[in-house]
């Protein structure tokens, strides 16, 4: 049996920057198993720009972006195997995975970095009425279709699901000559980053219904055409308020999942909110030496803070094989949220081990204006933060600093806050 | 005094920018996080430009691929963003391509050109 230092189960941006960081720790027996036949990940259908602003200073685009980091790892001689599925990782960390010329393998790791990503919700998650026909795509199927494969999807498009690959597709598809009709969204605030609705949306003139949902397909060979109706506070249906769209196409973009199936057959213990590991402030998850980062541990809408939160998990998992066990569990506190973060990552801190500066992210459940994001530790406030706007759609972060916990050394309580301000 | 409500798109922060227009003249940015944003403010209501990206064909790729993807170097005018795609419409380069390697020299006349910006080998 194959032994390596730490395996690291996926090639996407997380991946990669797990690696490298791993590597620059002084790590050298490194693995990365990829699906796919080139690294990136799904950097590689990801065309357009904006990619790269907060770690390289200038805006690249996504294959621009992955190769930075392929380049690295090709630098560092970090060897990987493509078109390689894990098919098992056990609570011990033996991986298991197969590809057409090693056949079915086992590497025995020292540690594991998680880094698989996540999946698109598909329909039938959603429960639409309607025949199944032929052009009703996952924004992000459609997007590798026209970006890699170079085939369009259809012709006249209604997008369900105002996500950041739905509106990215709304203007791909609009330059490729289609014409995107309508964006509905069930919930009454957008999914997506701002500024993807005024470069994919405004510019192109394409209307956003909020509050609206897609109440039917009609159609039995192929989408003829879709009606959207209004919803109300309890995202009901409103009679009355139908309105149908003749077009060839729907396309879904409508969540992303992470994709955690190798994680539970490690045990793993996963959050019922991000779906993704709960793991503690190494980003190490509920099995020792086990590690997770980029989407596999919660959607990211930014690839920066996929590659700096791997990088962490990569210096962490380096770590952990040179010092072993880095944890006591027993002294790892939850970190209690109030007033409107959803969750946090990480989930559970140990004040003796926190690093000089920490990041703590997390979502809000709701668009929240002018308000204070606080800290408190045993119930003193040790930090502050105005927000003018929060919104579900776009990752809030907090930075933690060492010297915050070294004023409360028998903390019992963690908590992060949103007040009015 | 003409107030212009703007988010900036420079990066995906999104910052919500207040733009003061004296007469067509920017007198004021505020709003920004970045230097970025200031710019991007003032151009965005005398000349709004944008990068435009999107994909070509590409022919005897080793591992098959059949696109590759491109932009433009730089931002062109908002107005010629169709003009550029449909200034790539037809065209096939063959492989090896690198990343920054010159697909079109001066698309649709904006004097920009398109680059890849990815490596086909």
């Amino acid at each position: 049996m194959e032994k390596y230092n730490i395996v690291i189960i996926g090639g996407g941006p997380a991946g990669l920057a797990a690696a490298s960081a791993a590597y620059d720790e002084g790590e050298r027996s490194i693995l990365i198993l990829e699906r796919d036949k080139e690294l990136g990940g799904i950097l590689n259908q990801c065309i357009h720009n904006g990619f790269g602003l907060h770690t390289f200073k200038e805006e690249l685009t996504g294959p621009e972006y992955a190769k930075r980091f392929s380049d690295q790892v090709a630098e560092k001689k970090i060897e990987y195997r493509l078109n390689t599925m894990v098919m098992d990782i056990s609570p011990d960390r033996m991986v298991t995975a197969m590809n057409r010329t090693d056949g079915l393998f086992t590497v025995q790791a020292g540690a594991v970095i998680l880094a698989m990503g996540c999946r698109e919700r598909s329909r039938g998650a959603l429960n639409i009425p309607g025949y199944r026909p032929a052009g009703i795509y996952s924004a992000g199927t459609a997007q590798r279709l026209v970006n890699i494969e170079g085939y369009m999807p259809g012709r006249e498009v209604v997008i369900l699901g105002s996500g950041d690959i739905g509106l990215i597709m709304a203007r791909r598809m609009t330059l490729e000559g289609a014409k995107v009709k309508v964006v509905a969204e069930l919930m009454p605030y957008s999914g997506g980053l701002k500024r993807n609705i005024v470069q994919c949306l405004d510019d192109y003139g394409i209307p956003l219904k909020l509050s609206h949902t897609v109440v039917d397909i009609q159609g039995k060979d192929r989408v003829t055409g879709v009606t959207i109706a209004e919803v109300d506070s309890s995202n009901k249906p409103v009679p009355g308020t139908e309105e149908f769209y003749s077009c060839d196409t729907l396309l879904l973009s409508v969540g992303l999942l992470p994709e955690n199936e190798l994680s539970k057959t490690a045990g793993v213990a996963l959050s019922r909110i991000t779906n993704g590991p709960t793991v503690n402030e190494q980003l190490e998850t509920s099995v020792d030496g086990i590690f997770a980062c980029g989407n596999v541990l919660h959607v990211h809408d930014l690839v920066d803070y996929v590659s700096e939160e791997a990088a962490m998990a990569g210096r962490n998992a380096a770590r952990f094989v040179r010092e072993g066990r880095i944890s006591d569990r027993s002294r790892e506190l939850p970190i209690h949220v109030e007033g409107g973060p959803r969750y946090t990552v990480p989930c559970t801190i140990d004040p003796a081990r926190i690093p000089e500066q920490l990041t703590v992210r997390f979502r809000v459940g709701s668009v929240m204006k002018n308000r204070y994001v606080s800290v408190y530790l045993d119930g003193e406030r040790v930090l502050r933060r105005r927000r003018q706007i929060m919104a579900p759609g776009e990752m809030e972060e907090l930075v933690f600093k060492k010297s915050m916990f070294e004023a409360h050394p028998d903390l019992q309580n963690i908590t992060i806050r949103v007040e009015e301000a | 005094m003409e107030v212009r409500n703007l988010i900036c798109i420079n990066c995906p922060m999104g910052c919500p920018l207040e733009v003061t227009l004296d007469g067509g003249e920017v007198v004021s940015v505020t709003g920004n996080t970045c230097p970025r944003g200031a710019e991007y403010g003032r151009k965005e209501v005398t000349n709004p430009t944008r990068i435009v990206t999107s994909s070509v064909l590409v022919a005897h790729a080793l591992n098959g691929e059949k696109t590759v993807s491109c932009k433009t170097r730089t931002d062109i005018p908002k107005g010629r963003i169709f003009d550029v795609v449909k200034a790539l419409k037809g065209i096939t380069v063959e492989a090896p391509v690198h990343i920054g390697d010159v697909i079109l020299p001066d698309a649709a006349g904006t004097g920009v050109p398109v680059v890849a910006t990815k490596e086909i080998l």
